[in-house]
């Protein structure tokens, strides 16, 4: 191996008896009180999927509750609850935190060749505050729950709803400050502790992935936690922001709104991209087609995602000019998504390519984000919008984006650094076939919902008995998700079986490059036996294959090269 | 097949809003299936294993960046273009429109004419002449949303929001609220009404009364929908109440064991004392009407039901699903309806809402 100028073999010792950061110590309290990066993203990781799975139990409930016009099982305040929490616990409990503070957290020290984050205590506080805004969040929920969704406009959110809208938006509030702290940890991390020879352009884009999201973090959370706290004063001190009747303007709030929500899209599916960009190149044995642009649209994309909230609000009586511009700004933002997704399929050109489990969720993610991202065109579009905005279309659009795109690069991330993290390898032909369910199941749910916006379904409807037209779609959306959900739990049976049952991985199961694979897996308590020192160009495969065919490997020779 | 994909179009702008639509489809479909066609070929020819050419593999290629950079950016303001010259020509209303007042509350349309006529939930129209609405909330943020015409705006309190078209098809049009906005809020919809024009004066000057005569069946309709009898007797059997497709002449068995015919007596026992003879299965959930319906409207009810006769038409989108919207029609209620509603809160309450839900709307007047 080339990257440090000692081999690879040579950090680890050749018996490999040393302790991992998860044989360390086994105390729960070194659990809690752990500063170690990996350590806090294990937690991270128990913690974000626990509140996925209460997500995806009210998520089952809406598809059951919408087989049929009028509903089956639930009254209209329960249902009004239920997408809410839907909402509300899916969005700031599980997509915000969910790739950066697990594999951000647990992969970003190691792959820039640092020991941990810049501000290790930080992290672990990120991580209680995580819980402090989940607990606040969940026991809003259980003690009657909120129904304004997930967006709180007002005056519904701050003088009509009789729920339990004040705890909520502070379990929220306390939730930003948590990936405040988590972005602004990377951001030092990047700029101050990256090995000698990492230099920007040695990069790997997970890394100028994490670093354009955490931009976005620390600039965009703080005006939600503004905003709400705004709400909670109209709520409690009668603080007249935004309702009418107390002098405010309801439209305010949307403006404040969505300029976080919509960087927050951004949140959510950068950290994708990244993870996308790590498996093309790393399952391709090729260097990601155009870098550079790869990674200058991230930062493109979290710039400009600044610039577009008002696309939310076309019809929410905004000026007329308004709209116009911040649609126009919308279709420019478009194009650095599809420099994306047109250099990664470009990167299998003359690859060498291995269709394993985290491939097969890439190529995954690929399909539905173009979908996702095109379908987005048709919302920034001005004309279109007014027919589809707060329909349907609306909901399989951000759903193709949020579970299309950053559920996959969630899945893929997690199956790729797998063994990475636990050391043990989990059975790939299971992973296969199931990232193959998820990817089917997810279009049977969301694909019938593009065609129910169009037809006018509004979103957010209990009872649809006035348009029976449109209950054939809503049965094929429903019987999609039993698909999706069953292809959403295995992962849980399969990976948690290979750890008791899987083959020991070794440094680097999946022969990918990065320094990540270069220390043990699980790796050292310190990441690294001493610092690298990087010399080789980011994923070069080349020099990686000269050195395996110079010390001999059981991986293959170069495929191709003569005809 | 029977399975509509597209709302009708039935105002001025739906064809330049499907056209800007189509073309996005259009778009989204060319590059979907580019980019699926090269990523699965280049996945079965570069898969390991394969003996081809890989020698010279390209890292950086600047031209192409350009081109596949400026080709969607083109298309991109393309469309951009279109779309905002659709939504310019919605927000500018034209100076002769006929003006129309929407109030959105929770959770009901009040539509105001101007010469006076109101209704709730029901949106008369004129065809071929631009209808200006002005609207306003009295609560919280509602939207006008009405999808066969491709229209949609905010209703706002404390501040008058318009929206404007001209229908082109006479019919009948669901008219949603698409703002979320509390409890009911999936039952604050109603129906636009597209009339010619002549017929739409007529029925002005008649004070928003019905002109021409209706049948006993259409009367009946309407006193199903006023009723809320489509609450819970739905296209099919649910667990609050049995459909009522095809009922008329069917055994019917009771909870005490025995068999009925579901014959006019019958039908007209099981409204005014629905539970002499119970169905079985079901409990106690439907209102007593004895005393409450004069006997001309059981006749006319009677006769509905007994025209939903028939097999049972699938709801799940058979042959007749749009009849079945029509027929079935949700808690709206019709001009005059409205008007006594105004005074009569009773009546209201059977208007607005379910019957077994409490009225919440009378605790805002």
């Amino acid at each position: 191996m080339s990257a440090p100028a000692i081999g690879a073999g040579e950090l680890l010792p050749p018996q490999e008896e040393k302790k991992n950061y998860l044989n360390v110590e086994h105390t729960v309290r070194s659990w809690l009180l752990t500063g170690d990066h990996k350590r806090i993203a294990i937690l991270y990781l128990f913690s974000v999927s626990l509140f996925f799975m209460i997500g995806g139990i009210f998520a089952s409930l809406i598809r059951l509750e919408l087989i049929s016009p009028s509903g089956v099982l639930l009254e209209s305040e329960t249902y009004n609850k239920i997408f809410s929490a839907h909402g509300i616990v899916m969005i700031f409990l599980f997509l915000v935190p969910s790739i950066p503070a697990v594999f951000g957290n647990f992969f970003l020290p190691i792959m820039i060749g640092a020991r941990d984050l810049a501000f290790p205590r930080m992290n672990l506080m990120s991580w209680y505050v995580y819980w402090l805004g989940g607990l606040l969040i969940s026991s809003g929920l259980i003690l009657g729950g909120v129904d304004t969704g997930w967006t709180f406009y007002t005056p519904y959110s701050s003088l009509y709803s009789n729920t339990q809208v004040s705890l909520v938006i502070i379990g929220i509030f306390f939730a930003g400050f948590s990936s405040i702290m988590t972005g602004l940890n990377f951001i030092v991390t990047i700029h101050k502790m990256r090995a000698p020879g990492m230099t920007w352009f040695r990069l790997p884009l997970f890394v100028w992935s994490m670093y354009a999201t955490s931009v976005v973090m620390l600039l965009g959370t703080p005006v939600i936690a503004i905003t709400l706290l705004l709400v909670f004063a109209e709520r409690t001190l009668h603080l007249g922001v935004f309702s009418p009747e107390l002098g405010g303007d309801p439209v305010l709030f949307q403006h404040m709104f969505w300029f976080y929500s919509h960087p927050a899209v951004y949140i959510m599916i950068l950290p994708s991209f990244g993870v996308i960009s790590e498996l093309m190149a790393n399952f391709c044995r090729k260097r990601v087609f155009g870098y550079h642009f790869v990674a200058f649209s991230s930062l493109a994309i979290a710039g400009l995602g600044f610039l577009v909230w008002g696309h939310h609000m076309f019809v929410s009586s905004q000026s007329m000019y308004q709209g116009v511009v911040f649609s126009l700004v919308s279709f420019l933002v478009a194009v650095p998504s599809a420099v994306k997704v047109f250099n990664w399929t470009a990167t299998m050109y003359k690859g060498t390519i291995r269709l394993q489990t985290p491939m097969i969720y890439a190529l995954g993610f690929i399909g539905l984000f173009t979908v996702g991202g095109l379908t987005g065109l048709f919302l920034a579009c001005l004309g279109t919008d007014v027919h589809l905005t707060a329909t349907y279309f609306v909901v399989a659009h951000f759903h193709y984006v949020m579970v299309g795109g950053s559920m996959m690069g969630f899945l893929g991330a997690l199956h790729y650094w797998w063994p990475k993290m636990t050391g043990r390898m989990f059975n790939d032909t299971f992973g296969k076939f199931n990232a193959m369910l998820v990817f089917i199941g997810f279009n049977l749910t969301f694909f019938p919902q593009f065609i129910l916006g169009f037809m006018g379904m509004p979103r957010r409807y209990h009872y649809y008995y006035i348009a029976p037209e449109f209950m054939p779609y809503h049965i094929m959306s429903s019987a999609g998700a039993s698909a999706l959900a069953v292809g959403l739990i295995a992962p849980a049976f399969y990976l948690i079986s290979s750890l008791r049952h899987g083959h020991k991985a070794g440094a680097n199961p999946w022969g990918a490059h990065g320094l990540e694979w270069e220390t043990s897996s699980p790796p050292i308590p310190t990441n690294f036996e001493e610092t690298p020192i990087v010399t080789d160009e980011v994923y070069d495969f080349s020099a990686m294959d000269e050195y395996e065919h110079r010390h001999g490997s059981d991986e293959m020779a170069p495929a191709g090269g003569h005809n | 097949m029977n399975y509509p994909v597209s709302p009708p179009p039935a105002s001025n702008f739906a064809s330049e809003v499907d056209l800007v639509f189509y073309g996005l489809v259009i778009l989204t479909v060319v590059f979907t299936a580019l980019v699926g066609v090269f990523v699965l070929a280049f996945a079965i020819r570069y898969r390991q294993g394969t003996k081809v050419d890989r020698s010279r593999p390209v890292h950086e290629h600047l031209p192409l960046e350009i081109t596949w950079s400026v080709i969607p950016l083109i298309l991109g303001l393309v469309m951009f273009f279109l779309g905002a010259k659709a939504f310019v020509h919605m927000r500018r209303p034209p100076a002769n429109a006929t003006e129309i007042f929407v109030i959105g509350k929770q959770w009901m349309w009040h539509i105001e004419h101007s010469n006076g006529v109101r209704e709730n939930n029901m949106l008369h129209v004129p065809i071929g002449v631009p209808v200006k609405l002005t609207m306003i909330s009295q609560d919280v943020l509602h939207a006008m949303y009405i999808p066969a015409f491709r229209v949609q705006y905010h209703v706002v309190p404390g501040r008058y929001t318009m929206l404007w078209f001209t229908a082109t098809k006479t019919g009948e049009y669901h008219m949603f609220c698409n703002m979320y906005c509390g409890v009911q809020h999936s039952e604050m919809v109603g129906t636009v009404v597209a009339m010619e024009p002549q017929d739409y004066a007529a029925w002005l000057a008649n004070g928003g009364n019905e002109v021409k005569p209706m049948t006993m069946e259409q009367r009946g309709a309407k006193s199903f929908a006023v009723r809320g009898c489509a609450n819970c007797h739905t296209g099919s059997d649910t667990e609050r109440a049995p459909t009522l497709y095809g009922i008329s002449g069917k055994t019917r068995h009771m909870q005490d064991g025995s068999n009925v015919v579901a014959d006019e007596s019958y039908i007209r026992e099981s409204i005014v004392n629905p539970y002499n003879r119970l169905s079985a299965g079901y409990t106690q959930t439907m209102p007593v009407y004895a005393n409450q319906m004069s006997e001309d409207e059981i006749l006319d009810l009677i006769a509905y039901i007994k025209g939903l006769g028939g097999p049972k038409p699938a709801v799940a989108g058979g042959p007749q699903t749009g009849q079945v919207a029509g027929k079935m029609a949700p808690p709206v209620v019709n001009a005059d309806g409205a008007i006594g509603a105004r005074e009569n809160p009773p009546h209201k309450s059977l208007a607005v809402g379910a019957l077994n839900r409490p009225n919440l709307e009378g605790n805002k007047e």
